[in-house]
């Protein structure tokens, strides 16, 4: 079973949909035994980075997490799904994160007006790296991005996936058993299905 | 590179969609869930719903629309007509919308939209903006709010009105030309180029296309981050891939 983890209100029953689309069966929870034992743990996230690390705690989300994460579950982050597994934000803050891949979370600053923020809209990404699970999204594909912060890793070697928008910003990441992106799979049509279905497969 | 967006707007009903029955493949052309699955085969890049609904009973059966779409449509949704509050707003949100379009509620209360973004996050709040030009007198044009799907004038200058709710934290605007709504003359671009100067959040530009080329106007010399219309494609006279092909011709990016 694939664990949705609720961390804030938002849209998980787009998640849960892609991934039944994608074959997989997966149930949204809150639950911290729920999110120990599966055998896959989907975390999304949308809105404010410092309201997703107050739902974790609340929510008493955040030791199951990270025990199923050492122990080798595998790990699918969207949005602050990815956001959160870095040391710091600068949203509202700095905000500290889970610290679990180096690095940080800044703003895009775009010099040219004519790029606005939020980026938001369909934007191309480049492979940077072959990926079990990034490798069912071609070089040049279009996905579905909406956040006005991007994550910095200081090691560019976990960088899976780049897109642009006014900088080049990591939007792919993978640290072992975890795999993160910045783009919306379940918002990003037959490419973002595809990406489910390798993660479901994996 | 970002690419421009095109999105169909369904303007929905007591759940069934109000104009037309021109999509005559469908087996229920009424069905907003069927002519949204319709658009999204056709590579829509978001779909818009728009509930126009005397009563909020009528308003209300646009969750299940949603909810229902949300099913198998896996590209955004924007839902906007009738928002009144947070809990509107959440409402939505959890029937699987990505973003939830505020207009007159805005006006009245222009701290609810600080209150849905801080909430829900500024990507997920659209303020729409019903403008409408007034008498320039010799200056440079000048754009008035409408309120109640642009029956009544509220006295705000629409670029400063646009620069405030941005800073109350709209991640878009959705801004449609009263003047042009309807006509099929194009977009007012020299509305539409003001606006995405004033502000620093993407604007979808709508109101008033007729050919494809006004989509590409409106992206082109307005400036705009997205593009939005209804009859166009409602009525059968274009598809979203044939508009897409059109604006590549004219050098815009977009997505295949």
């Amino acid at each position: 079973m694939i664990a949705i983890v609720d961390v804030c209100s938002g849209n998980l029953r787009s998640v849960e949909k892609a991934v039944a689309a994608a074959g997989g069966a997966a149930t949204v929870t809150r639950d911290g035994d729920v999110v120990r034992k599966a055998d896959k743990v989907i975390v999304p996230g949308q809105g404010a980075f410092g309201a997703f690390t107050r739902g974790l705690a609340e929510r008493d989300l955040e030791a199951p997490l990270r025990e199923a994460i050492a122990r080798g579950t595998p790990y699918l982050g969207i949005c602050l799904g990815l956001q959160v597994l870095f040391d710091e934000s600068e949203e509202q803050g700095p905000q500290r994160g889970l610290g679990l891949v180096a690095g940080r979370v800044v703003r895009f600053r775009p010099a040219d007006h004519a790029l606005k923020v939020p980026h938001m809209g369909w934007n191309q990404v480049r492979r940077v790296a072959a990926d079990p699970v990034g490798d069912a999204v071609a070089d040049g594909a279009h996905l579905y991005f909406v956040h006005s912060y991007h994550v910095v890793p200081a090691d560019p070697a976990v960088t899976v996936m780049t897109s642009e928008h006014g900088v080049v910003f990591a939007a792919a990441i993978r640290r072992d058993n975890v795999f993160a992106v910045q783009f919306h799979p379940e918002k990003s049509q037959r490419t973002g299905l595809a990406l489910l279905e390798a993660f479901v497969r994996t | 590179m970002l690419t421009r967006r095109v999105i169909p707007c369904l303007d929905v009903m007591d759940g069934r969609v109000v104009k037309g029955t021109a999509f005559v493949q469908l087996r229920d052309a009424g069905d907003p869930v069927e002519q949204a699955t319709a658009y999204d085969a056709q590579g829509a890049d978001e779909i818009c719903f728009l509930a126009i609904s005397a009563s909020p009973e009528g308003r209300s059966t646009i969750v299940d629309v949603v909810a229902r779409t949300a099913d198998r449509v896996f590209v955004p949704l924007t839902v906007g007509g009738g928002v009144r509050s947070v809990d509107d707003v959440e409402r939505l949100l959890l029937a699987g919308a990505d973003k939830v379009s505020i207009n007159t509620a805005a006006i009245r209360d222009p701290l609810l939209v600080r209150r849905a973004a801080e909430r829900f996050g500024n990507q997920a709040i659209v303020v729409a903006v019903d403008a409408k030009r007034r008498p320039a007198d010799g200056g440079p044009p000048r754009w008035e709010v409408y309120s109640h799907g642009g029956r009544t004038p509220e006295g705000l200058d629409v670029l400063a009105w646009c620069a405030r709710v941005a800073e109350l934290g709209a991640g878009e605007l959705l801004l449609t030309s009263m003047d042009q709504d309807g006509s099929k003359q194009g977009y007012d671009l020299a509305l539409v180029r003001a606006v995405v100067d004033a502000v620093t959040v993407p604007v979808i530009a709508s109101g008033g296309v007729g050919t494809l080329d006004h989509l590409a106007d409106g992206l082109a010399v307005g400036g705009a981050d997205a593009v939005l219309a209804a009859s166009i494609f409602h009525y059968g006279h274009h598809t979203i891939g044939e508009a897409k092909a059109h604006l590549a011709a004219r050098g815009l990016p977009v997505r295949p």
